[in-house]
């Protein structure tokens, strides 16, 4: 591997305006050494994938606690696709029960972190999926 | 009983021998507290209850008279599963009720907008014209009960809406009691439902201050959340210095229209969290209630004594509560209430204990109202007002935290105040580093907390969330509903209303008439806020991260 930082894109979307969670996850991800954009509040599933390609993203990584998990994650998989964004890393953080997490890792979210996940767990995560 | 600590032996209590006790605000605790202590602080204030600057409590006899509010968290799907809902916490002895609103409402986004798809009702009522409260509030008398607002980036508009219901069914609005949270800068620290940048979004809190001190006088139009900053990563003492700083900023604006201070510091509400350290809240309680009196009475010289008094909601404690071993939330909330009791709040909301994961079922609303009851019928504090007053420790730490609240305003002021703060993202920053520093003493145990880094039982199941169904059909239903409305009611009454109201907002005006007549004319959420993001643009969020601040 090379000295190259991993990028990472973390970014809230739909309404939730619960950001408590994604900030403490850039921040741990900063710690961690990696090159982390934050989008903010309220981005459509078009605005991130184009933020992703944008800043050429290795990983993307949505916060959403407002239960809308599914809806927003189908959309931004077809999205992601269509930018040719399928290789990256896609992880999801959030209140997603039990019966959920499936359905996001077949919709190709590696990374699936419930409420109460420690944020090393993200970082090591992200450090042995990441080529 | 499986009580028994952890096997690992580094998870039993931590011995505090030689090693200092600090509290969050950063104040070290003595072993013992002397009269000699609280002699050093400050002194004790010799004020009783209900006597300036409110101390002990801002009425003589507080619960003696009448016992706390209790006000629990409701609101989901549409309008007529929120009345039922609030029927049922009305028959069961609740006092007070606080509507939740859905994200769509909040954000300024009508049902049938692509931005709603998938949050109909997910959180809160659906509400897009005067019709949701129609059917929200049938049956339920607004004199008997009052209602608090849960909004903020919508305020003004559901503020109009609700004004407008009341009079619709023959309430005198200079009689109408009521709250609204309208504290959006709060918003732009934590929660998120901000829509119009920092200048505006004050100027429509300014405006309906104005408009209730004419109109609905006894109506509280701001109630100012130190909550939401405790729950996104403040220390207990900056959770009050911040709320100050904010109620501040909206007393300037007010006193900008020409407002006299008496005619609208009294309808100020607050808001405080309540959980975390027990003494260390009562003394905040304390010392807020003093440092606010001295604010309005002192520096702004307001004359009447009422308008520096400390009404507050305390309530929630979210933060507080873990999705593991959910059981424990139970004790949890009631040592909370017993905090914001011995506080004097005047009203309560308590977080249930399924509330870190899903939205309460009816069983876990009805433990956090017989919580409160508890309290009142049982545990006798409502026998005598600020039972700890007089307490070594707790004068000390009155003194000590209101020391520590006036040092968070001035970091406020030192940073361009809490306007310019926020609009540059630097109070975000600072609070996003408090709750990272939070979580990482969370991971290491140097934060314990219990059935999460210490007395884990290996036989404990997993974590697990389970979500309040999202009921497909009642979108549908909503979404039905509101293009009903915008078929069947007057279109040309509705588009002169939106021109007047942004004729109204490009000359500066008080947008709440116009707001009123929108409303009646059965305009949506989503048609209002459109015509003011027309005037006012929308807030691009700063996302700098602390400690990358420039």
């Amino acid at each position: 591997m090379s000295a190259r930082k991993i990028k990472v894109l973390l970014a809230k979307p739909g309404l939730d305006g619960h950001d408590v969670g994604a900030k403490v996850v850039a921040q741990a991800l900063i710690h961690a050494g990696f090159d982390v954009t934050y989008t903010g509040l309220r981005q459509t599933p078009e605005d991130i994938a184009q933020a992703a390609r944008a800043s050429g993203a290795d990983v993307i990584g949505l916060s959403i606690l407002s239960g809308a998990h599914l809806p927003l994650c189908r959309r931004l998989r077809d999205l992601l696709i269509e930018h040719g964004l399928h290789d990256r890393l896609w992880i999801v953080g959030g209140n997603i029960p039990e019966a959920d997490r499936m359905v996001l890792r077949q919709l190709g979210y590696r990374g699936v972190f419930p409420t109460a996940s420690r944020t090393e767990e993200i970082v090591s995560f992200i450090k042995e999926n990441v080529q | 009983m499986s009580t028994a600590p952890g096997k690992d032996k580094k998870a039993g209590a931590p011995a505090r021998g030689g090693r200092p006790v600090v509290n969050e605000s950063g104040i070290e605790i003595k072993p013992v507290y002397s009269a000699e202590d609280v002699i050093a602080s400050g002194g004790i204030d010799p004020s009783l209850p209900g006597e300036a600057p409110f101390t002990r409590g801002i009425h003589p006899l507080m619960y003696r008279q009448r016992p706390w509010t209790m006000r629990q968290y409701t609101g989901f799907a549409n309008a007529a599963d929120t009345n039922a809902r609030f029927k049922y916490l009305i028959a069961n002895g609740q006092t007070g009720l606080n509507v939740a609103f859905d994200l769509a409402t909040q954000c300024g986004f009508d049902s049938d907008a692509p931005e709603a798809a998938g949050e109909v009702g997910r959180v809160g009522m659906a509400v897009d014209s005067l019709h949701d409260f129609e059917i929200a509030f049938d049956g339920i008398d607004l004199d008997a009960i009052t209602v608090s607002l849960t909004v903020n980036g919508t305020a003004a508009i559901l503020i109009a809406m609700y004004l407008a219901m009341a009079e619709k069914r023959g309430y005198d609005l200079k009689d109408l009691r009521g709250t609204a949270q309208n504290d959006i800068l709060k918003e732009f620290i934590g929660r998120g439902t901000w829509i119009f940048p920092v200048d505006p979004s004050v100027k429509l809190v300014a405006d309906t201050i104005e408009y209730c001190a004419e109109v609905a006088p006894k109506y509280s139009p701001v109630s100012v959340c130190g909550y939401h900053i405790r729950e996104s990563g403040a220390t207990p003492a900056e959770e009050m210095g911040y709320a100050f700083a904010i109620a501040k900023a909206y007393t300037d604006a007010a006193l900008a229209r020409g407002l006299d201070i008496d005619a609208f510091a009294g309808r100020l509400s607050f808001n405080f969290n309540i959980f975390g350290n027990l003494f260390e809240q009562v003394a905040k309680f304390r010392a807020g209630r003093r440092r606010w009196g001295k604010i309005i009475l002192e520096d702004y010289g307001a004359k009447n004594p009422a308008s520096g008094w400390l009404r507050m909601i305390a309530g929630g404690g979210g933060f507080g509560l873990t999705i593991e071993q959910p059981e424990n939330n139970i004790m949890r909330g009631a040592y909370y209430a017993l905090i914001a009791a011995l506080g004097g709040a005047q009203t309560m909301a308590l977080c249930c204990y399924d509330e870190a994961y899903t939205i309460p079922t009816p069983k876990a609303q009805r433990i956090s109202l017989r919580t409160m009851q508890l309290l009142i019928e049982e545990i006798g504090l409502t026998d005598t007002v600020d039972p700890l007053g007089g307490s070594h420790y707790v004068e000390t730490l009155t003194n000590q935290m209101e020391d520590k609240i006036v040092e968070a305003m001035a970091w406020v002021d030192a940073h361009g105040g809490i306007v310019r703060a926020v609009s540059d993202g630097l109070i975000q920053a600072k609070v996003s580093e408090y709750a990272y520093q939070r979580q990482c003493a969370l991971e290491s145990g140097a934060l314990r907390k219990v059935g999460v880094n210490c007395y884990v039982d290996s036989e404990d199941d997993k974590p697990n969330v389970e979500l309040h169904p999202y009921d497909e059909m009642g979108a549908l239903e909503q979404i039905e509903s509101v293009r009903r409305v915008k078929a069947e009611r007057d279109n040309d009454a509705v588009d002169r209303a939106l021109a007047a109201l942004r004729a109204e907002a490009s000359a500066g005006r008080n947008v709440m008439p116009a707001l009123m007549e929108a409303v009646k004319a059965y305009a949506t959420v989503g048609e209002m806020t459109r015509a003011l993001i027309d005037v006012y643009g929308r807030f691009r969020e700063p996302t700098r991260l602390w400690p990358m601040v420039a």
